[in-house]
């Protein structure tokens, strides 16, 4: 089987939320937050610092639990399936969970042990991301942030991520890695996968998105085409 | 696709952290050593064979288990030094089988240090290991092994999205692991007929050591997943 960067299912809606509370403490991080993001879109996160744009990536990884209101991401329900919704996305924060002992073959390797990839999807990913050849067999600690940047993104590949949520992806890149990084969403987009992100690169984000969507407070303020 | 068993993603674990242990080399070139060194000050510390062979096991046991803070320390700072964990979580990996995988790499670690500590004892402290108590020794050795290593999994995993960290590992485990400390210590000097013991004196902390192996072993398997989400 090959690689594959579209979403799952038949369903047309990759994200859904409705008057959705995300607690940060006693802090409502999300408050009453309404969105509707269509499979193949990328949409643009824009907003000040603590409108919550962090916490909706999170929240639609699974990894902070909803307080009021109703969900589904990749058709899963966040408040009964999280297990399954984390299955189905892959975030990239301003960490990109790579172990730096590991060549990027091994990192992939281990990544697609997990879910029983295949060489040739290992493979796939490797040359989708430009990490094959020399690179393959470099160990992470000594990738440039870019290349770094890459890997994270060939293990979402690599496990068959439908929902790609990147928390400023082009953070601490110089302005190659971040030309880098635009190249590989632009093939991830192209080949169907629903993108969301956050940056503060608003000029490359507004490049490459389909939507963007304005928070503030915790909340849609605004969104356009 | 092939779906994985949970024991696949276990071996996948533990592969992937003795790998990584392998490539850094954190326990040749710097937890050995101090192991090393911490038994040698106690025998500066403790001038005097008599002293030193009655006291060997226990001495044996302390300098294992500070340096297991240390081998700990490590299995999970490398998960968390470019969010690994958080990955793990998101990819829906099985925590358990992630439990079981890191606690095994443990195990292998831990032995090792093991050996070279207690041929460290035996050569610096001059104490005798006999033949009838070497089966002694080498069980209650791996079921201490076990149970350390299970109860530092759960807390390094507790721990590792905590600022200060370092600090409060060895907080967490330290009183929670006196039983092993006890029970492989008192189990060692049977072993060595330390103080005069005898073998038999020493199965009933193996006893002892088992039931905690096991208990925190399988507790940590049901409860490290629920810890690191929360």
């Amino acid at each position: 089987m090959g690689v594959e960067l579209s979403a799952q299912g038949d369903e047309s809606v990759a994200v859904t939320l409705r008057d959705v509370v995300v607690l940060l403490g006693d802090f409502p991080a999300l408050a009453g937050l309404d969105l509707l993001v269509n499979r193949g879109e990328v949409v643009m996160l824009t907003g000040p610092n603590g409108a919550g744009k962090t916490s909706l990536l999170r929240l639609c990884a699974g990894l902070v639990p909803i307080a009021r209101g109703e969900g589904t991401v990749m058709g899963a329900d966040l408040t009964s399936q999280r297990a399954s919704v984390r299955s189905r996305v892959g975030i990239v924060g301003h960490s990109n969970g790579l172990y730096d002992d590991l060549t990027v073959r091994e990192n992939l390797e281990f990544w697609g042990s997990l879910i029983g990839a295949g060489d040739d999807e290992l493979r796939q990913a490797m040359s989708i991301m430009g990490l094959d050849g020399r690179l393959a067999s470099v160990r992470v600690r000594g990738l440039s942030a870019g290349q770094r940047r890459r890997t994270a993104f060939a293990i979402l590949v690599v496990r068959r991520a439908g929902l790609w949520l990147l928390d400023e992806p082009h953070a601490g890149l110089d302005s190659d890695a971040r030309d880098e990084v635009d190249e590989v969403l632009r093939r991830a987009s192209a080949s169907g996968a629903t993108v969301m992100l956050s940056s503060h690169e608003l000029d490359r984000a507004q490049q490459l998105a389909t939507k963007e969507v304005r928070l503030a407070g915790g909340v849609v303020v605004g969104d356009s085409q | 696709m092939s779906s994985v068993s949970r024991l696949q993603m276990v071996r996948a674990v533990c592969a992937k952290d003795l790998r990584i242990e392998q490539r850094s080399k954190v326990l040749t070139s710097q937890i050995m050593p101090f192991a090393l060194v911490t038994l040698v000050l106690f025998a500066f510390a403790l001038d005097g064979d008599a002293i030193l062979e009655r006291t060997a096991p226990g001495l044996v046991w302390l300098a294992m288990l500070f340096s297991s803070m240390i081998i700990v320390q490590r299995s999970f700072a490398v998960e968390t030094a470019d969010g690994a964990l958080d990955a793990l979580r998101v990819a829906g990996a099985d925590m358990s089988a992630v439990f079981w995988g890191k606690c095994f790499a443990l195990i292998v670690q831990l032995i090792i240090l093991e050996v070279v500590l207690i041929v460290g004892a035996i050569v610096m402290y001059g104490i005798d290991l006999r033949i009838s108590g070497l089966v002694l020794l080498v069980t209650s050795s791996i079921s201490a092994t076990c149970g350390l290593s299970a109860v530092s999994t759960i807390y390094a995993g507790l721990a590792s999205g905590v600022r200060g960290r370092e600090s409060l590992l060895p907080l967490l485990v330290l009183p929670v692991a006196s039983p092993v400390l006890i029970g492989a210590t008192r189990a060692a000097e049977a072993a060595f007929g330390a103080g005069g013991t005898v073998v038999s004196e020493g199965w009933p902390w193996l006893g002892l050591l088992s039931v905690f192996a096991v208990v925190f072993s399988f507790g940590g398997s049901l409860v490290f997943g629920p810890l690191i989400d929360d």
